[in-house]
């Protein structure tokens, strides 16, 4: 807490009557969490603020005199944008949390019984004995149905939907163990399996525990990018008043100012102004499209010339927006159907595990060995084949490498998108936005003709406009040193560009008089000749060096853009690539349908809305970080790096991933190869299972911590 | 014999205190923000000339 915090909170004892949650996306380090502590500290009536990094959130304690555009103007103030957070419930729960407490149940419980295992093993017997027995029955029962509860309920509810899974045979095991223990025990018997039980349980808790905390850091920070673009639009009521409405407020009727520069928030009608849209983010076409009085037009289309005012249309059936989403919603059924390696893993072993069981019994049965005996010795076998390396290895290795992928700024959505992207061998990619930046560049020639005096002149005209040419030649003017000339009476025309006196001299950035072949800007000062620079959507950094790593991965990679032929052709030039172009958001998505039923497993790469079902239909999908919230939410990976390098790097870890996790399997084969003959013939003891289980789980371990290791790198 | 029957007890009531404190320790929220805990160690607090 800071000192200001403090200071308030011994001075006067506020009535503390509300908590507000707000959400801070840019906040990633101490320095920030300090300022937005200390920024709404200052504010009078807050009595505490204390942020919460993993979120990117920040929950305030304050009267009913402090209200929340209060408190987002004061982090505004220290540079931070903030959106409330409607209620603190909103928060998705985490999936880490409800296995902390078992976890730490089974630990608790484990080690003691241990402990009095160990004298129990170093020969212990009579009333001794029956004492440490009973002490552990007494820890163990309640702890393994506590702990246990995980397991049992999902086993419980695959049997219930006649399937199986991994759960199955470890809560048969636990649970036989568990019966056969107490009647041991009761029963002044040699040996109770409390300790191998609770072991297991530990185990396998801390492998689900580690699943789970992979996705929610993911999805952490998955969130925070969302958040980042909750879209919203100026609403004009009928008095002229204006307020600022979030997409969700908005309703049918509204009219909408839409500025230029903006993104419009909901489909509507234009009812006055005219401009040209650019639509790439909903259909992949570069070229921006002219919207007049009367023209519908669709959220998520970019505004690039001239304020628009739009009435707003309830998202009927037959927009496009509607149309994605259905496609979306019939597309991502195909990807639930995929079975984790895990479960797969586990159809094979369950069976394996359960007759050899029985076939110990009935062996032990015919051999002439009482029930009872016959009983405890398939018992036996059921607890030293319960998967517990089993159940490490695959969260484990997952964990570790979407750790060391997240270091480098690729975000993995759950471990089945590391498996599923283990498995690609075919690569369809989006051009305009994945391939390319997603927004033009100027040529970098022409820029290298103006003088410097020219340069400074555009720098001042262009940093006046929000016009996507203008932002574009502003950054790479600025990023090229030049320095912005000072301007007199500097005005936007829209639809033609902006016009300024320099040195008395009138000078003029805009649209050229003369149509040129593509995107372009013309430059005029006084009477010397016009400067014409040209504007391109240029590839993403390390392109082609990406692609190259790519088909030495062994993938097929072609283009899959809703761009116009003669926008496509040319980045097909560029980077060597088969295209298609032209295609809707459905031959997006029956592209991949084609290519699965060919038997390919389709990796799409795209970041639009018009990307969204083929990003659902996909094997599996990676989105760049500037991606449309719909392109972000539909991938299974996320990557926020300008460079394309990402994708050649998440399929080469999730196939060392894989790698790893198959050696994992291997290992803990292996161990069952030498633990279960011994337990069919009825050798192994208490002390036996102890040692194996955890020897093979720590081998696992050890093994998937490779992956974390810096090791050969993709080019 | 009389030694087990008191050390036994002290052990897990140890243990058994442990596992209260770590229960608290969730009840009060100390495991919803490990990055910024982490993190929090590095703010400076003394920088504010009031």
């Amino acid at each position: 807490m800071t000192p200001a915090a403090q200071t308030l909170e011994r001075e006067a004892p506020l009535a503390v009557a509300t908590h507000t949650a707000l959400s801070v996306p840019g906040m990633h380090c101490a320095g920030c969490m300090g300022k937005v502590e200390r920024a709404l500290a200052a504010v009078p009536g807050v009595a505490h603020a204390r942020a919460n990094l993993t979120a990117r959130s920040v929950g305030v304690d304050h009267d009913d005199s402090v209200a929340v555009p209060d408190l987002v103007a004061a982090l505004a103030g220290v540079g931070f944008a903030a959106q409330p957070r409607a209620t603190v419930l909103e928060q998705a729960p985490s999936a880490v949390k409800p296995l902390l407490a078992p976890l730490a149940v089974a630990a608790f419980a484990c080690m003691n019984v241990m402990l009095l295992s160990v004298s129990v093993w170093s020969g212990a017997d009579g009333a001794t004995r029956d004492l440490f027995h009973w002490l552990s029955a007494l820890i163990g029962v309640p702890a393994i149905a506590y702990a246990g509860r995980p397991f049992f309920a999902s086993a419980w509810g695959a049997l219930k939907h006649g399937r199986t899974n991994m759960d199955v045979p470890i809560s048969i095991g636990v649970t036989l163990a568990t019966v056969l223990s107490f009647y041991e025990t009761v029963t002044h018997g040699a040996e109770a399996w409390f300790d191998g039980t609770l072991m297991l349980l530990l185990f396998l808790l801390a492998g689900r525990a580690l699943d789970a905390m992979m996705r929610d850091r993911a999805r952490a920070g998955v969130d925070a990018l969302l958040r980042q673009a909750a879209p919203g639009a100026m609403v004009v009521a009928a008095d002229g008043t204006t307020a600022w409405l979030a997409v969700a407020e908005l309703v049918p009727g509204m009219m909408m100012r839409v500025a230029a520069g903006e993104r419009l928030a909901a489909d509507g009608v234009v009812r006055r102004g005219a401009s040209r849209l650019d639509r790439s983010l909903l259909t992949g076409e570069s070229a921006a499209v002219p919207a007049a009085v009367g023209d519908l037009v669709l959220a998520g289309t970019l505004n690039e010339d001239a304020p628009l005012d739009v009435e707003v249309r309830a998202i009927g059936e037959d927009t496009a927006l509607a149309e994605i989403a259905r496609l979306m919603e019939a597309a991502g059924q195909s990807r639930s159907r995929y079975v984790r390696i895990a479960d797969r893993a586990s159809r094979l072993y369950a069976p394996a595990v359960h007759s050899l069981a029985a076939l110990t019994f009935a062996g032990w049965m015919l051999a002439g060995a009482g029930f009872y005996h016959a009983l405890v010795i398939a018992i036996a076998v059921l607890i030293i084949t319960c998967p517990c390396a089993l159940g490490l290895a695959v969260p484990v290795a997952q964990v570790v490498a979407a750790g060391a992928l997240m270091k480098r700024g690729v975000l993995i959505k759950d471990g089945s998108a590391l498996e599923r992207l283990a498995e690609v061998d075919r690569m369809l990619i989006d051009k305009t936005g994945t391939l390319t930046m997603g927004r033009p560049a100027p040529d970098p020639a022409a820029l290298d003709a103006l003088t410097p005096g020219e340069a400074g002149v555009a720098l001042a005209l262009a940093s006046h406009s929000r016009h996507p040419l203008s932002l574009g030649l502003a950054e790479a003017l600025a990023a090229r040193g030049a320095k912005a000339q000072p301007l007199d009476v500097v005005e936007e025309v829209p639809g033609r560009g902006m016009t300024a006196l320099w040195r008395e001299i009138p000078v003029s950035l805009g649209r050229p008089s003369s149509p040129t072949g593509g995107m372009a800007v013309a430059l005029a000062i006084g009477a010397d000749p016009v400067r014409l620079i040209g504007f391109a959507d240029a590839l993403r950094p390390d392109a082609l060096y990406a692609l190259a790593a790519l088909r030495a991965q062994g993938l097929e990679v072609s283009i899959l853009s809703g761009d116009n032929a003669l926008a496509v052709a040319q980045v097909a030039r560029e980077t060597g690539l088969m295209a298609q172009a032209s295609a809707s958001p459905q031959d997006k998505h029956d592209a991949i349908a084609r290519l699965a039923a060919a038997g390919r497993r389709v990796l799409m790469v795209g970041d639009g809305l018009n990307d969204g079902p083929a990003l659902a239909a996909a094997h599996a999908s990676i989105a760049p970080g500037s991606a449309s919230d719909v392109g972000r939410q539909a991938a299974d990976v996320v990557f926020t790096a300008p460079s394309l390098m990402a994708l050649p790097r998440a399929v080469a870890m999730a196939r060392k991933t894989m790698r790893v996790v198959r050696q994992n399997f291997a290992l803990a084969i292996a161990y069952n190869l030498l633990a279960v003959p011994l337990a069919m013939a009825g050798l192994v003891t208490p002390l036996i299972a102890a040692v194996a289980m955890s020897t093979s789980s720590l081998i696992v371990v050890a093994n998937s911590l490779r992956l974390s290791w810096p090791g050969e790198d993709v080019a | 014999m009389t030694s087990i029957a008191v050390l036994i007890p002290i052990a897990l009531g140890m243990g058994l205190m442990g596992l209260c404190a770590f229960f608290w320790a969730l009840r009060r929220g100390q495991f919803v923000d490990l990055d910024g805990a982490a993190a929090r160690i590095l703010i400076d607090e003394t920088d504010e000339p009031e």
